[in-house]
């Protein structure tokens, strides 16, 4: 859910552009992150844990603590809280520690 | 090999702050930032800050991060490395950075580390599900985002951050169920918890949180009531249908550098962690290492730049720079010091910082 109206701030984003979340088309803004993009289509769970496959969502939002990783375009252990999104982008849920081909 | 004579690793109030003062004197610095912009948590801070007018009191954190920022960008003597992650810091001084997937290596002859803390997270069961966020991580998603993290909230701690976050959570439009604090009175100042409580928020003090519930993501926490030893009594719960907890308890340095660099360090639960000894010109045990903010103990963005301001005055000062007034600046920034830390609010940090003198 996007914030419409605010007394201080206004938001600026960039041009409207589509991406995947595990398939599923949806729509974000050039430049937010991508946990930004996911948190407004309504979407909190970003990956499971190694051992006992529980859902985890973000947790810092700032880069810190790992515990937002995603599948990124293929690529696994991406911080989604500070990663920017970006035309066609393919986001997937990480399950298990994730291994660069 | 890239040689700077002051490299400053975060810029925050305290690393932008640093990099102005050492620059002023004329040192020539290099500013290293993991993210893209300059600011550190100022970006997220739309309150107006306190303390006096050399402290920016009266201004909104944004602001404050904006104007530094542009005086930073526009200063010769700094140059500025963004989306560039120190990885490490080595035993011959050169501290390791990763920009664009490219590996740099900085030789500093002075290093100012001014890397912020992290929050702290809470232990009850089921803490992990999605929906349990860090009050900052939220602050971040609702002021600088502009998304909100769900629709109903409990906040979880009474100190500035968390009724200043449930304050601006309602400003964004997201309802705040209530603030719990286990501690028996609130924390934070009084002007802004009146504010939430006068917009209808309750703060339940001498509370904790026992379990939060859902199935894949967050759908309700139980509060209990605490006694005078800080223990539950049953029969108290209070269940909340709420799909956000906010943790506001409190921030842990973030410290590793310098570990890494071998600086003599203590554990100061009253300064939230391990943190580094120091001289009064924040220098640590290993000569040429200064600390500035919230690295050497969690306390607020205002003293986290009055730090930098010393830190970045020392260590230009070292290098051989000087002004005619250098002794009247320094004395300023150490009586801002002071009274910051003055007074019964400041009585914790003040302990604290007498176990860390070097």
């Amino acid at each position: 859910m996007r914030i419409k109206e605010h007394p201080i701030l206004k938001f600026e984003h960039g041009k409207k552009v589509k991406f995947y979340y595990n398939g599923t088309e949806l729509e974000g803004y050039e430049g937010e992150t991508i946990a930004a993009a996911l948190h407004a289509a309504g979407i909190r769970t970003m990956r499971e844990s190694i051992h006992l496959h529980r859902p985890r969502g973000l947790f810092c939002n700032i880069g810190n603590c790992s515990s937002c990783l995603m599948v990124v375009d293929g690529m696994p252990n991406v911080r989604v809280c500070v990663e920017k999104l970006r035309e066609g982008m393919r986001v997937e849920t990480q399950r298990g520690k994730g291994e660069l081909k | 090999m890239r040689y700077t004579e002051i490299c400053i690793i975060g810029g925050g109030p305290a690393g932008l702050t640093a990099a102005l003062k050492a620059a002023g004197l004329g040192a020539e610095v290099t500013l290293v930032d993991r993210n893209d912009y300059l600011g550190g948590q100022l970006i997220k801070q739309t309150h107006r800050f306190f303390g006096s007018k050399q402290q920016r009191a009266s201004e909104r954190g944004i602001n404050i991060a904006r104007e530094l920022s542009a005086a930073v960008l526009n200063n010769d003597k700094i140059k500025v490395l963004t989306e560039a992650t120190v990885l490490g810091y080595y035993e011959d001084g050169v501290v390791a950075v990763e920009q664009h997937d490219k590996f740099i290596k900085i030789k500093p002859q002075k290093l100012i580390v001014a890397t912020g803390g992290a929050e702290k997270t809470l232990a009850f069961p089921n803490n992990d599900l999605p929906g349990i966020y860090g009050a900052g991580a939220v602050q971040t998603l609702v002021n600088v985002n502009g998304v909100k993290p769900g629709k109903k909230v409990l906040m979880v701690g009474a100190g500035n951050i968390g009724v200043i976050v449930s304050y601006q959570l309602i400003q964004a439009g997201v309802e705040v169920a209530a603030i719990i604090e286990a501690a028996p009175t609130i924390g934070a100042y009084w002007v802004h918890a009146s504010k939430v409580v006068r917009a209808g928020v309750p703060i339940y003090t001498s509370h904790t949180i026992k379990r939060a519930w859902g199935d894949q993501e967050l759908e309700g926490a139980t509060v209990v009531k605490l006694d005078e030893n800080w223990q539950p009594i049953a029969g108290t719960e209070i269940d909340f249908d709420v799909d956000v907890i906010c943790l506001s308890v409190g921030l842990s340095p973030l410290t590793e550098l310098l570990w890494q660099a071998g600086c003599k360090m203590a554990y100061v639960p009253e300064l939230c962690g391990h943190v580094p000894l120091r001289n009064e010109n924040l220098e640590t045990s290993i000569p040429g290492i200064y600390v500035a903010g919230d690295v050497g103990g969690i306390e607020e963005a205002s003293a986290a730049m009055m730090e930098g301001a010393l830190a970045g005055l020392n260590a230009a000062k070292s290098l051989g720079y000087h002004a005619p007034d250098f002794a009247e600046q320094r004395a300023g920034v150490l009586k801002e010091l002071e009274g910051l830390r003055s007074g019964p609010v400041g009585e914790k940090i003040r302990s604290g910082l007498a176990k860390v003198v070097l």
